[in-house]
């Protein structure tokens, strides 16, 4: 009798084990065609969760917006997204790939811009944009730079000394270098600040352009409200590292019976919440279309 | 601003990330951004040669002196210049090595770096390869200076030369790796230790005295240290014109030991500082 029970129970886990194997082959599966898919992404430092269970997936071609206030988990959500910081639990994969252990085999795919590097600044822009060229594989580096500086309106600046440039100019720099090998997924991280509302405004077309000629997929991090809701088709709020939102700019605006994305954002983060829709939580795992 | 255009244009042409050549790629890539750091500034190649010349000119002329007395250890040519001259290789290369992964983080460049495909042993091979670019830069001009000066010709250590040279090169990286990956979990907060790790090994590697006048406890430490076997060798040439290869093959061995630990600890602090979220925060 017991031995049976031992038996079943061995098969049971057997059965069990190899239905986890299955579930986990299919999601494998099904996140290669996805550009991100993050599944209980946890960051913990010591006794402070900066990043809190958070999952979230983001279709092709989509613009998404990690929105938050300070110390919201934005940063560490790009950087664990990036292979630049390790999870404490969870999951990233970028086009399929595990980005704690398999991020080379899609790093050329991707690019980033953040406030928090540089480039080198005793390097021309020139001599900076061919290193990175040939760092992520451009073969016609010549051209390729010739031609974002061209459209970056960056050309006068090429041999200039990158630590010379006024805030603005570097931001723009930074931004060729992160369209150098055209990337499927752009990460970045406060795309426009410190630049001036006619620049910021010149490069949101610029971003929107890319995004639409290409099918790429951007995610940004961005405390400019306007920004966000003239680029996003989504918005992923964050607040002490958890998504409390997930919606598009105008369903987000509607449901809170607000003008614009900036009440909305400034009612939640100082806890004035006064959702007028019915109440709804984020699906963990919900498409961007 | 003039208005936007699509962004359609040249296409980048991207080469295959993987493989022999992608790496070596990468890796030239990396190293034309320091050749372009020091061709810009006359400054660090002025300093590239400043130290080495100096030292060399002090030691050069305390050995013409001590050459007028009755020591025979002294009076033998080069002794002294030829230590000076293998033990900067050693100190440069580690410095070479060292600083140009400082000159990553007081650029704030690590973070572009570290998210490109380069691997790190990419890095790491491209730091190498560099430091021994700037050793060549700092140390042939120097080489040629003292036999003009002093008429110490350090080829006349013969094909030795390539086995000394190639052992402390070696010993430097095992060091700049240890550093950079210290630095790279402490932040430049640690900076010091680039500049000072390899002078921990100069009372124990004998640079200007042979390992018998060690206490001798203290000698097994010294012939596990690469180095040692270089200075020893080279006094052996210097000063009773014989060589044996033997304990050189025995420092290249130390070495590979070293190089393996390095580079695991080198992996290790980049892996802690991946868990501990500095590498956006590592700079001025």
């Amino acid at each position: 009798m017991g031995h049976n029970f031992d038996k079943a129970r061995a098969q049971r886990k057997v059965m069990n084990e190899s239905a986890d194997n299955m579930r986990e082959e299919q999601a494998d599966r099904d996140s290669v065609n996805l550009p991100v898919m993050v599944r209980s992404l946890t960051k913990r430092y010591g006794s402070i969760t900066a990043v809190n269970q958070i999952s979230f997936t983001i279709e092709p071609g989509s613009t998404v917006a990690l929105l938050g206030g300070n110390g919201a988990g934005k940063t560490t959500t790009i950087a664990m997204l990036l292979g630049l910081i390790t999870p404490s639990a969870g999951e990233v994969r970028v086009f399929g790939a595990d980005m704690s252990r398999n991020r080379y085999d899609v790093a050329q795919r991707l690019n980033f811009q953040s406030p928090y590097v540089d480039l080198p600044a005793r390097l021309t822009v020139k001599q900076n944009l061919t290193v990175y060229a040939g760092l992520y594989g451009v073969a016609n580096a010549a051209e390729r730079i010739a031609y974002v500086a061209e459209h970056l309106q960056i050309e006068t600046l090429l041999n200039r000394l990158t630590g010379k440039l006024s805030a603005g100019q570097k931001t723009r720099v930074g931004l060729a270098k992160a369209l150098l090998n055209a990337p499927e997924l752009l990460l970045l991280d406060e795309p426009t600040a410190s630049l001036d509302p006619d620049t910021a405004d010149w490069i949101r077309h610029k971003l929107k352009n890319y995004v639409q000629s290409r099918n790429a997929t951007l995610l940004l991090a961005s405390h400019n409200m306007a920004e966000v809701e003239r680029l996003s088709d989504r918005v992923i709020l964050l607040q002490a590292g958890r998504i409390i939102e997930d919606e598009t700019p105008k369903a987000l605006v509607a449901s809170y019976g607000r003008e614009t994305l900036e009440d909305v954002f400034l009612d939640l983060v100082r806890g004035e919440v006064k959702r007028t829709t019915a109440e709804s939580t984020p699906d963990p795992l919900r498409n961007g279309s | 601003m003039s208005a936007p255009r699509a962004m359609s244009g040249v296409e980048p042409a991207l080469l295959a990330p993987s493989g022999v050549s992608a790496s070596l790629r990468r890796i030239v890539a990396l190293v034309r951004r320091y050749v372009y750091l020091l061709r810009g500034s006359g400054v660090r190649l002025i300093e590239l040669l400043y130290w080495p010349f100096l030292q060399m000119l002090t030691w050069g002329f305390l050995q013409t002196y001590l050459a007028e007395t009755t020591n025979s250890y002294v009076q033998s040519a080069g002794v002294l210049i030829g230590s000076v001259l293998l033990w900067d290789i050693l100190f440069r290369s580690k410095i070479g090595f060292s600083t140009t992964f400082i000159e990553e983080m007081w650029s704030r460049n690590l973070g572009n770096l570290l998210t490109s495909p380069l691997r790190p042993y990419e890095l790491v091979a491209a730091l190498s390869l560099w430091s021994i670019i700037r050793l060549a830069v700092s140390m042939v001009p120097v080489a040629v200076a003292a036999f003009l000066i002093f008429d110490f010709n350090l080829l006349s250590l013969g094909l030795a030369l390539a086995a000394f040279f190639w052992v402390l090169v070696l010993t430097s990286w095992a060091l700049g790796l240890v550093a950079a990956g210290v630095i790279l979990r402490y932040g430049l907060g640690a900076e010091e230790l680039a500049w000072s790790l390899a002078f921990l090994l100069l009372p124990f590697c004998c640079v200007y005295y042979p390992v018998s006048v060690l206490p001798e406890w203290l000698q097994p430490v010294a012939l596990a240290l690469p180095p040692t076997h270089v200075f020893e060798g080279m006094r052996s040439i210097l000063l009773d014109h014989s060589f044996d290869p033997a304990p050189l093959w025995w420092a290249l061995a130390l070495n590979a030991v070293y190089l393996v630990a390095g580079y695991a600890i080198f992996s290790w602090f980049l892996s802690r500082a991946r868990v501990n979220g500095t590498l956006l925060q590592l700079g001025e």
